[in-house]
């Protein structure tokens, strides 16, 4: 799995450090997302397609 | 087959203060869309059901804009001309004007923010139990508890001076409450002008460490400060203070939750997720399409009116099994109690710590807490306020 996130569309809401923060932060200036991890563990995998799928701005795009 | 509805719910149940009216889930059972003949006549549309609502809160298609909300969902005001929302007001504007207001707020509402204000909630928290305690039972937890805690913090956020709260707090209850006439609105709206403007010329004149002064630093006018301040303390002020009163009552309700809750206090952050969904407290959504659009089989023809019943999104079975449930160990997560979309709450992670500090330290201090009055005879706030609260919960506890 490999995780890209658009900080161009990302409004901040902070849902995806919320649901996986192993693999997203925002960042200290403007609040948009941060990939920590592009490639995430096997076990936080489940927790980045929730917060894919939750993201009220459609900024995080997952590729195999 | 279409179903026009031609009155918008609005009595929830006799003993259900909890649940939607039940003839707005009734309506959502036939279909997740229907027809909605506005009072003035306009032919528009109620979305009621989980992932039409979604769909259309991340739709760029349905505008926000307060210039194009000219039907009323339950008033006929006739063919009324709507103004624009004023400077900062960015809740009511499309991209690119919400940017302008709204970028520069994201990176003083992110997750480690809110986290690290955890201390300073927890001692606010404290000190209002403290006064709870000291004065002893009974009280009204809307007023010594539910309210004054997101609104110290907002104020403490902005940069608010003490001293101005209730003056401020009062105005707020005025336009949010669903219960003051046009005279009394036109009045609170005045006072809230004047004193925002007092705000803004004072923090340009000795900026200090919050929010707003930071914000003088860059290219927005005072106008512009203004609106983005009311927007900002209403929010504060009422969104969570309705979320802490009515949580409370919810988990009072329903002691099999508060015990588990209890019992295991890490299931906190879970128990605030299921609260916001069970409560949803911001009921209903208004856009507008601005062209048309192919939605749940229909047609949304440009310039209809949207109507939202986010509750309803909320307790639909097809995305939530047994929706009529409080259940805090549900992991389904999803709701759209914050909304969704680009508008999606700015303040949502403050409003999470903040629940997730005040409704276990309630309950860790009196252990005994419970209604003063027949739940039945419980205040709540009129379907006419936007946001779903009690008006005040009456609680004692053993001494």
């Amino acid at each position: 799995m490999r995780v890209t996130a658009d900080a161009e569309r990302c409004i901040g809401s902070g849902m995806c450090v919320l649901t996986a923060g192993e693999v997203f932060d925002q960042s200290e200036d403007d609040g948009t997302v941060i990939v920590l991890r592009p490639e995430p563990p096997e076990h936080s995998r489940d927790a980045v397609r929730r917060a894919a799928g939750n993201c009220p701005a459609a900024a995080i795009t997952l590729s195999p | 087959m279409e179903h026009t509805v031609t009155t918008l719910p609005a009595a929830r149940q006799p003993g259900c203060p909890f649940d939607p009216p039940a003839e707005l889930i009734e309506v959502r059972r036939r279909s997740p869309i229907s027809r909605y003949l506005f009072p003035d006549g306009h032919e528009g549309w109620l979305v009621t059901g989980y992932d039409l609502v979604r769909a259309i809160l991340a739709d760029s298609r349905f505008s926000s804009r307060k210039e194009l909300m000219r039907h009323h969902p339950t008033i006929d005001y006739g063919d009324i001309e709507v103004p624009p929302a004023p400077p900062g007001e960015f809740l009511l504007m499309d991209e690119p004007q919400h940017s302008r207001y709204r970028k520069p707020l994201v990176g003083r509402f992110t997750v480690r923010r809110m986290r690290q204000l955890t201390e300073r909630i927890e001692q606010v928290t404290a000190e209002h139990l403290d006064a709870m305690e000291k004065a002893g039972p009974p009280a009204d937890l809307v007023t010594a508890f539910a309210k004054p805690i997101p609104a110290v913090i907002i104020c403490e956020l902005l940069g608010v001076p003490y001293e101005d709260r209730g003056r401020f707090q009062q105005q707020i209850d005025m336009f949010l409450g669903g219960e003051a006439s046009d005279e009394e609105l036109i009045a609170a709206y005045t006072a809230t002008q004047e004193y925002l403007a007092e705000l803004v010329a004072a923090k340009r004149a000795n900026p200090t460490d919050d929010i707003l002064s930071e914000l003088t630093g860059g290219d927005l006018t005072d106008e512009e400060l203004k609106g983005m301040a009311l927007i900002l303390l209403s929010a504060g002020f009422d969104t969570t203070a309705n979320m802490i009163g009515l949580g409370a009552f919810a988990l009072l309700r329903h002691p099999d939750q508060l015990a588990a809750l209890r019992a295991e206090p890490a299931l906190a952050d879970g128990a605030v997720e299921e609260l916001l969904r069970y409560l949803s407290v911001a009921k209903t959504f208004m856009r507008t399409a601005l062209e048309d659009v192919e939605l749940g089989g229909h047609t949304i023809k440009a310039g209809s009116t949207v109507l939202m019943s986010l509750n309803t999104a909320n307790r639909d079975p097809e995305r939530f099994p047994d929706p009529h449930r409080l259940d805090i160990r549900r992991q389904d997560g999803g709701h759209l109690a914050f909304s969704h979309g680009i508008h999606q709450c700015l303040g949502q992670q403050l409003a999470r710590v903040e629940l997730r500090v005040a409704l276990p330290a309630l309950f860790g201090r009196f252990p005994t807490l419970r209604l003063a009055v027949p739940a039945e005879e419980v205040a709540l706030r009129p379907e006419s306020a936007d946001i779903h609260g009690v008006k005040s919960l009456p609680v004692t506890w053993d001494v």
